[in-house]
């Protein structure tokens, strides 16, 4: 009993005539004697013999089997230069159903596509790689490949590859082995019958662990190209056999399971409810129509990082949203944030705030004193300053403008919760301005802040802001 | 409802409205959190979030998301934009549709991570290399940020072709209501797209032809495209221009300052009005002309040095004096700034007697 069949006929899943050809469409675009030819019969009859032509996506390379869409009756998509990993993880996840084979030459997988196929392996698509390694550029006329054996000559390597100036031919199968993820890797030679018959193994069952969707499969295929080694296809054949196989062994490295998979991802809801439209909105009380009085306000907010700026802001901006005002938040961001002033700007308005950005605002509240002198000569004539002490610096003034000392890192310090001097400055500003009420500030904390204790601290912290500015209004008798 | 809402996560709360599918991103600087508000909701609706291993497989998953006939986005700044442009130019050939948001920072190089308008260019021009072309839409605020994904989406569909969200950091970063409707958009029919079906075996999706008369023919239809589409999707917005003798012209985030220097120069006795495009590409370049008509200036004010005013010069075409004033490195043009060069300019030409 032979272990193989000899198979005459064409297999249905190459066209019958190359139409997409622009002329001899009776035949391939390739060399005789090249790998491709072989490559391709070996994977047609696969997809064939299993049924998976109709399920089929080949992805086809830059390189000679950029064409690869002449000839297989599949769906077809063709991928920018070393990009097909990329593209097949993509189109496998968007059609998991689908069979994506991934066809890459050496150039393609193992030069300028060696960062998309790593990563695609590592995460373990369930997509299948044939990777063709001929040692050499072949479609743009013989120039290096990564995998070009030491001392072999290209058009790029007139003296032969010398690995102090191009290095060591790359070994993707072994590297692709060293990662966790993919179930199976194999490397074959297209050199003689015996070890193409090898190859036909391993490329079918690249193909069924893709059909049982058990995980990342990849066969490197070793294969003649007699019209850039200069050579007749049996030489080149014999090359292979003789040359290459001893650099790039012909070997299983990987056939295991795939590694135990963890959670199973979130809960599935529909768009309506995520977005929190229509009947999943949350229970938040419809704005009320924006008061009479004064409601235009901008504020600038500066400070530390860590002091809770750029939170107090939001909380500002959502207060006014539920009040029925126009709002908008700014932020300074980047590593401005991170490593010293943070500071942010803050409209309200009965009308559509124009910009965002707050050349001079009506209220500055300067948690620090580096905020204070470089804002608050901004600050409109008439406006308010909360400055976070209980005075100013000796040596500062500020001309037309309402300066309020609340010492507010000091009071939060005393309730015993020195990161609520934010909202010891919200206090502030509520009594100081009329324009945000004290009781739309509890609510919105309340929906935001979920820990009832945090809420309390927050609400005395409030009131302690509120209560410091009414008995500084009072005269000292 | 309206709710407050970041901008960057505007457009993913768009983009799920947008019956978007799958997003390929990769993190950077102001437009991380388009990436994070992705990772979070998209799971949850069955929708493929991927952080790829580089911008160049982002855009190439984005294109083979988009092959499948997926309504598929990613998003960056300039540096992953750059990095992006060889694959926005196969999916502009391969005719394949998909969003990307552009979230500007300062550059060139590594620049600096506040805002600016520098990638008009890249972004309105090309970019990529070859004959085509990028829809391209400049939200001005929060809303937009939403409202104009969702339109990208739209046109990346009808046209078959990219459609760039140009923004900076500071629509990117700020906060404002957000106001979205339970009405959720549906992709059309992909006949053309490669699902592993019997009914689409026959699909190919490519950008190579390589017989120079098949390439001209393809290189034609593109443009026939682009010329329809120059023609009715141009968009613009109107401000105080009715009475204009001076036109400011600005997109995005400098919009809405010039729409305070508009008020802040009516007040100083300029009539000045604001022309804001909406499409950066197609550019509203009729709608110029007219809104300048009557303007004995035009002056034009970007966060760059000077690259929108190309294509307002070129609209405009020599019919009134266009002025430019940009700032850049981050900083953003101020109303009373803005104000202040525009009566200086009017101030050195002796015609006007302001």
């Amino acid at each position: 009993m032979s272990d193989y069949q000899v198979v005459q006929s064409k297999s249905p899943v190459f066209y019958n005539r190359y139409e997409r050809k622009s002329e001899l469409q009776h035949q391939t675009h390739y060399c005789s004697g090249c790998g491709h030819g072989i490559a391709h019969k070996l994977v047609a009859e696969a997809l064939s013999d299993m049924g998976l032509q109709d399920r089929t996506i080949f992805v086809s390379p830059v390189g000679c089997s950029v064409f690869a869409y002449y000839y297989f009756d599949v769906g077809n998509v063709q991928a920018a230069h070393g990009r097909t990993p990329a593209v097949a993880t993509a189109l496998k996840r968007a059609r998991p159903e689908s069979i994506v084979i991934a066809y890459q030459g050496d150039g393609d997988l193992a030069a300028i596509g060696t960062a998309e196929i790593l990563h695609a392996a590592n995460r373990g698509e369930k997509f299948t790689v044939f990777f063709v390694n001929n040692a050499i550029y072949g479609m743009t006329g013989g120039q290096m490949a990564p995998t070009t054996l030491v001392g072999q000559t290209s058009t790029t390597t007139p003296w032969g590859r010398r690995p102090s100036n191009e290095g060591f031919p790359l070994h993707m199968a072994e590297l692709i082995a060293t990662l966790e993820a993919p179930v199976y890797v194999e490397r074959v030679a297209l050199c003689d019958n015996k070890n193409i018959m090898r190859a036909r193994k391993a490329v079918r069952k690249a193909i069924e662990l893709q059909r049982d969707g058990v995980g990342f499969s990849f066969v490197e295929i070793l294969s003649p190209c007699p019209t850039i080694w200069k050579m007749t296809p049996n030489e080149a054949r014999q090359w292979v056999a003789d040359k290459m196989v001893p650099v790039f062994p012909v070997s299983v490295f990987r056939d295991r399971k795939p590694p135990a998979i963890e959670n199973g991802g979130p809960r599935q809801i529909s768009v309506i409810e995520l977005l929190g439209l229509g009947e999943f909105s949350p229970a938040v009380e419809e704005p009320v129509a924006p008061r009479s009085g004064r409601r235009n306000l901008t504020i600038k907010i500066a400070g530390f990082g860590g002091q809770g700026v750029l939170l107090l802001g939001q909380v500002l901006a959502e207060i006014g949203l539920r009040e029925g005002l126009e709002v908008s938040w700014l932020p300074s961001y980047g590593p401005e944030m991170r490593s010293g002033s943070a500071h942010c700007h803050v409209c309200l308005s009965t009308e559509p705030v124009g910009s965002p950005l707050v050349e001079h605002p009506d209220v500055l509240m300067a948690m620090n004193e580096i905020s204070l002198r470089k804002f608050a000569p901004q600050v409109v004539s008439g406006g308010v300053v909360i400055y976070n002490r209980d005075a100013l610096p000796a040596d500062f003034a500020v001309r037309q403008v309402r300066v309020s000392c609340v010492p507010a890192s000091e009071l939060a310090d005393q309730l015993g919760a020195a990161k609520a001097a934010n909202m010891v400055m919200l206090g502030a500003l509520i009594e100081l301005t009329h324009v945000l009420p004290r009781e739309q500030a509890l609510a919105v904390l309340e929906t935001t802040l979920h820990d009832g204790a945090l809420l309390e601290i927050d609400r005395r912290a409030i009131d302690a802001g509120i209560d410091f500015v009414r008995k500084a209004a009072v005269p000292a008798a | 409802m309206r709710q407050l809402c970041k901008g960057n996560v505007a457009v993913i709360k768009g983009a799920v409205l947008a019956g978007c599918r799958a997003f390929y991103g990769y993190p950077i600087t102001p437009a991380s959190e388009i990436a994070e508000a992705a990772a979070q909701f998209l799971p949850q609706v069955g929708s493929t979030f991927l952080q790829a291993e580089s911008e160049v497989a982002a855009i190439n998953m984005a294109y083979g998301a988009a092959s499948a006939g997926l309504r598929v986005m990613t998003a960056s700044s300039g540096p992953g934009l750059s990095l992006m442009q060889e694959g926005i130019s196969y999916l502009a050939g391969a005719e394949l549709p998909c969003v990307i948001v552009d979230v500007v920072r300062g550059g060139p190089g590594l620049g600096d991570i506040a805002p600016e308008q520098s990638d008009y260019f890249a972004m309105v021009k090309g970019g990529g290399h070859g004959n085509y072309r990028n829809f391209v839409v400049a939200p001005a605020s929060v809303q937009e940020m939403a409202d104009l994904t969702m339109l990208a989406f739209e046109l990346a569909d009808r046209y078959r072709n990219p459609a760039i969200v140009l923004t900076d950091g500071f629509i990117g970063q700020m906060m404002e209501p957000l106001e979205l409707h339970p009405h959720i958009l549906h992709a059309p029919e992909k006949p053309w797209a490669v699902r592993g079906s019997r009914e689409t075996r026959g699909n190919l999706i490519t950008s190579i032809q390589l017989e120079p008369d098949v390439l001209e023919a393809h290189v034609r239809k593109l443009e026939a495209k682009y010329k329809q589409a120059a023609e009715v999707e141009a968009r613009h917005e109107l401000y105080r221009a009715d009475d204009a003798e001076v036109l400011l012209v600005g997109y995005g985030i400098t919009s809405r300052v010039l729409r305070a220097a508009v008020d802040l120069a009516r007040k100083r006795g300029v009539r000045a009005g604001l022309f804001r495009p909406i499409t950066l590409w197609p550019f509203p370049s009729q709608a110029l002309a007219q809104a300048a008509l009557y303007s004995q200036m035009v002056f034009v004010v970007e966060m760059s040095t000077g690259q929108m005013v190309e294509d307002v010069k070129l609209a405009l075409d020599g019919s009134v004096d266009v002025e430019f004033f940009g700032r850049v490195g981050g900083n953003v043009p101020l109303a009373e700034e803005i104000c202040d060069q525009l009566m200086t300019r009017m101030a050195m030409n002796v015609d006007w007697g302001v």
